[in-house]
């Protein structure tokens, strides 16, 4: 493929800070928080791939796989503890979690 | 040709992002986020990373995305005029933060003159095999745990008292 690498260095980084304002707009909210999150997780994957694709190696792509199971571990913590959390409260509107008591 | 179809592929991955995070409903934000990840997928692959690609299909838009509708559809959330909504004044930081990668990137790119020459070497599947399993053996390992962790941690945050 013709395309730069620069290229691909800009939509990832155009992606990374579409997430950036998601967390830090909806910051209300904890599912959409989240999101942005796995927003960013995902531009971080194409920069890797990328890096990958311009210096022929596979530790780029490697490092994708690493991040698609830290996200997977993540994100099946953090869904669980969106459950308890609404569980305790029946909201995820994050300034309703400003307790620390057990 | 390849170039064309990358380039309307930024377009549709950056579009499907921004409808995703001005989503009114979580839901519509779930179903926009699989849209980016189905043309970053194809992204990958024409990055010459196929088992990359089938992964982004296979998980993340296959099984994460999917994990945060059932959880957003079990939650059963008030009304959703009733969920707080980022007003005006709550995008102000966040443009702001925008401005600043957008600038950094605008100030690298008009700094770094050098012309790289363009092109993409693609990995075979057996390169990324090898080097996965005999140079990063024990990081396999690790993540088998990390995953068991998690499973563990969420049976506990999950169990009824």
């Amino acid at each position: 493929m013709s395309v730069p690498l620069s290229h691909v260095l800009i939509v990832a980084s155009l992606m990374f800070a579409m997430g950036l304002a998601c967390v830090v707009a909806w910051r209300a909210n904890v599912i959409m928080m989240l999101i942005g999150i796995e927003i960013m997780l995902n531009a971080v994957m194409l920069t890797f791939v990328g890096g990958s694709a311009h210096w022929g190696i596979a530790d780029g792509q490697l490092f994708s796989l690493m991040l698609m199971a830290l996200t997977s571990a993540e994100v099946s913590l953090a869904l669980a503890m969106v459950v308890y959390l609404h569980r305790r409260k029946q909201t995820v509107n994050t300034d309703r979690f400003d307790s620390m008591k057990g | 040709m390849e170039a064309t179809v990358f380039y309307i592929l930024a377009a549709i991955l950056l579009i499907g992002t921004l409808c995703a995070i001005t989503a009114r409903q979580a839901v519509r934000a779930i179903v926009y986020l699989v849209v980016s990840f189905f043309a970053l997928a194809l992204m990958f692959y024409l990055l010459g990373a196929p088992l990359i690609a089938a992964f982004e299909v296979i998980i993340y838009a296959g099984a994460i995305m999917v994990l945060f509708l059932f959880v957003i559809m079990m939650l059963e959330l008030e009304s959703p005029e009733k969920l707080p909504k980022p007003r005006l004044s709550d995008w102000w930081p966040a443009l702001a933060l925008v401005v600043v990668v957008v600038g950094a990137l605008a100030v690298l790119l008009l700094s770094h003159v050098r012309a790289v020459p363009p092109g993409f070497t693609d990995i075979p599947v057996r390169q990324f095999a090898y080097t996965l399993f005999k140079q990063y053996g024990v990081a396999v390992e690790i993540v088998s745990m990390q995953l068991l962790f998690a499973l563990v941690g969420a049976l506990y945050l999950g169990r009824h008292k």
